[in-house]
């Protein structure tokens, strides 16, 4: 079992804690990880991708190759654009906020941007921010995207839970709870 | 013990289970990260240590690479197991320690750890430090994984202290920042030798250097027979031969399955999972000589090619390998790489890139968005103080006709881009005031140079001097926010408040020094100010002050 992950987003969103909440809960379950990321300029409100492999036998390759991405989980939807590239074409689904990140100015129409995501052939958009604003905690939107792609993961959700508790036990209960509340909404949104 | 790790946090456990009294270092990306681990770390590693070793172990940022270097150096002599690790870029400016210290008879282990940086994610260019190793005359280690990092980097301390020669090891962006699962072996403690008793080996006047380079020339036949040894080879397929060099290695096992499919292997389950690394699958897969130390031997090479159809060398950065195996004779069977542009010359290698040159098809893929999906360029943090200070210049440069703003190496570079493009240069660390100051010097009006407090103290201050000695005309702002901030908000090597009394002490007169807070709210005084020192003709310097935000958050956190 090979499970390839794209975490796209802009400096300063979180998609790095999230690579590292993944990745434990991934150990937890008895697989193998590599993590890959770029760091540096790359960190000031500039576009940042993380590379994030799982698998039950050795991995190589620090990054995921064009092509054999399983999942790519944007926090920004004109992110999930620029990785489309890497979606496998037979099982590649791709997670997006629909909340843009307008810090550049030749940002396109938000509307055809959704509609390129909306093209794909596997994809959920999911209102990240309005759906942690409401669970308590504005700052957990990255954390509902993880909540979005639970069940595609090979990933008991078990798993995950204690890794979202543990990234954030150091900040105390409210914080693990509107957390938890976070990853709990992103999850029902597709039923699951 | 199991630890996640990524390649510079395994380099730096590797270091401490080494048992290193010293470590060194200048911030610099993909390298920061080493020093900041042994930071981290290293209450718990001094706790361990008998009591009289414990005030014997230092992890100190430095001024820059080359007094980092220096240090380690020194360290060394006085017996004690030494890091230094920088950037690649940053080797340049340890050079002159760098080459001369393969002379000395190395007492403690020194091992100089260089993250080179190709692709240039954060980075001025993308030199190959194989290079700058082979050129010193010392042997190189590079690792293929995580787990090599930290194994690799234990047997550099002890190859540096049985062959007395520093030790330098490579990394790359994608193995320094890339984490993976290592096991950790049991940590050797500190046992500091006595100090050096041997001043010939380490006084290099021209007569005993001659004694020594010659004797550095001669270990480098055993460097070459130890590289061989290590250097593994696996004869397997006659159609191809893969020379894999450090992390090439990875990107070369992410496609050998496919490989062999593709080549008529009816092999899928010896070879699935790319897990050959430790015993061989013989038969199918290409032949593999892995390369993870230098100087190359030359026998397994011919015994490689003696046994292929053609060659294939994957290596990151240069295409050093490849042309030592081609040399001027060409060699017995065709070399692929990156100068024949299997590979492309530039840039990292990718999973990619390595697929194409061992013949197999891209992966499919969907095709692009169908709207153009525009860059997303690094900009300064909401409320950087950087963007009020470059806002203050521009605004006191506004109607003047002919200038020249020179910029050095850090977050304020950034003001190159628009909505600023407010510099014109920015090439090494500290080349503002010297750049600036060379203008001046010809001809050029109100040459201007912007440097940060780190870069400035890394290597702004001997140009200061220059300027102020020849009395050459020139604005200098230093932007200070406290703290090396493109790298992580790693503290400075001086405080603020001695700025001004530095300053003072190069030469600068105190009446043409300023200090001004760095506020939009300032932003018209501060520019009044900036003007009326463009129209000084001598060194004027301008401090604008305040703290980087990334520091700010660092401070509350600690
Ligand atoms: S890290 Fe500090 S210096 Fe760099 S852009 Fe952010 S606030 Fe400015």
């Amino acid at each position: 079992m090979n499970y390839n992950i794209i975490l796209a987003g802009v400096g300063g969103q979180g998609s790095l804690s999230v690579s590292v909440v993944i990745a434990n809960a991934a150990m937890k379950a008895g697989l193998q990880v590599k993590q890959s990321e770029v760091h540096g300029m790359s960190q000031r409100g500039g576009e940042v991708l993380a590379n994030l492999r799982l698998s039950d036998s050795q991995i190589q390759s620090p990054t995921v190759p064009r092509g054999m991405a399983d999942l790519v989980l944007a926090f920004e939807p004109l992110e999930a654009l620029r990785y489309i590239p890497w979606l496998n074409k037979e099982r590649g689904v791709v997670v997006s906020a629909s909340q843009p990140i307008r810090n550049i100015v030749d940002y396109p129409e938000i509307d055809s941007v959704l509609a390129e995501i909306r093209h794909l052939p596997r994809f959920r958009i999911i209102d990240a921010d309005g759906i942690a604003k409401a669970a308590g905690n504005p700052r957990a939107a990255n954390i509902v995207l993880v909540g979005a792609a639970a069940d595609l993961l090979p990933i008991p959700i078990s798993a995950l839970e204690s890794a979202i508790d543990e990234i954030f036990a150091r900040k105390g209960e409210a914080v693990i709870q509107a957390n938890r509340k976070a990853f709990n909404d992103g999850k029902t949104q597709f039923g699951k | 013990m199991q630890l996640v790790l990524s390649g510079d946090e395994a380099v730096a456990r590797g270091a401490l289970d080494a048992g290193i009294s010293g470590a060194f270092a200048y911030p610099g990306t993909p390298s920061t990260e080493i020093m900041e681990y042994v930071q981290d770390n290293l209450a718990a590693y001094v706790a361990g240590l008998p009591e009289a070793e414990r005030g014997k172990i230092v992890a100190q940022w430095c001024s820059n690479e080359k007094t980092a270097y220096e240090s380690a150096l020194g360290a060394s002599f006085a017996g004690a197991r030494a890091i230094v690790s920088m950037k690649h870029v940053g080797l340049n400016v340890a050079m002159d320690p760098f080459t001369n210290s393969a002379l000395v008879r190395i007492n403690g282990g020194l091992v100089i750890v260089v993250a080179d940086d190709p692709s240039m994610h954060s980075s001025q260019d993308e030199q190959d430090s194989r290079v700058l190793a082979d050129f010193a005359r010392v042997p190189c280690f590079e690792p293929s994984d995580q787990q090599e990092a930290y194994t690799m980097i234990r047997q550099a301390f002890g190859y540096s202290e049985q062959n007395e020669v520093p030790v330098l090891m490579r990394l790359t962006t994608r193995l320094s920042h890339a984490r993976a699962m290592v096991q950790t072996g049991s940590p050797r403690l500190p046992a500091p030798k006595p100090k050096s008793n041997d001043p010939k080996s380490w006084i290099l006047m021209p007569a005993m250097a001659r004694g020594r380079w010659k004797l550095l020339l001669e270990k480098n036949a055993a460097f070459r027979r130890d590289a061989e040894a290590e250097n593994t080879l696996q004869l397997r397929s006659t159609k191809l031969g893969v020379i894999a060099c450090g992390l090439g290695l990875a990107y070369y096992l992410e496609n050998e399955t496919d490989w062999v499919a593709a080549n008529g292997g009816a092999s899928a389950q010896h070879s699935s999972k790319g897990s050959q690394r430790d015993g061989a699958t013989p038969g199918e897969a290409p032949s593999l000589l892995r390369i993870t130390r230098y100087p190359i031997g030359h026998d397994k090479i011919r015994q490689l090619a003696a046994h292929v159809e053609k060659l294939l060398v994957i290596e990151e950065g240069y295409p050093f390998v490849e042309r030592e195996i081609r040399g001027v004779f060409g060699a017995p069977v065709p070399v692929m790489g990156k100068l024949s542009g299997e590979i492309p010359l530039e840039g990292e290698l990718t999973p990619e890139s390595v697929r194409l040159a061992l013949g197999l098809p891209a992966h499919e893929e969907l095709p692009p968005a169908g709207i153009k999906v525009p860059g997303r360029p690094p900009q300064f943090c909401q409320g950087c103080p950087h963007a009020d200070s470059i806002s203050a210049l521009q605004e006191a440069l506004a109607g003047e006709a002919d200038f020249y703003v020179a910029s050095d190496i850090g977050c304020y570079t950034l003001s190159a881009l628009p909505p600023y493009r407010a510099v014109e240069s920015c090439v090494d660390m500290g080349a503002s005031i010297g750049m600036a100051r060379g203008a001046s010097c010809v001809g050029q009006k109100k040459a201007v140079a912007v440097i940060g407090d780190s870069t400035f103290y890394h290597s702004g201050m001997t140009n200061l001097l220059d300027a102020v000695s020849h009395k050459t005309t020139l604005t200098l702002l230093i932007l200070d926010n406290s703290t090396t901030g493109m790298t992580g908000a790693q503290p400075t090597i001086s405080p603020t408040s001695q700025l001004p009394a530095l300053l003072q002490g190069l030469g600068v007169e105190r009446d043409h020094i300023h200090e001004l807070i760095s506020l939009r709210k300032y932003q018209d005084e501060n520019a009044a100010v900036i003007r009326s020192e463009l129209a000084y003709e001598g060194v004027s310097v301008i401090i604008l002050k305040r703290e980087c935000l990334e520091y700010l958050k660092k401070a509350r956190k600690a």
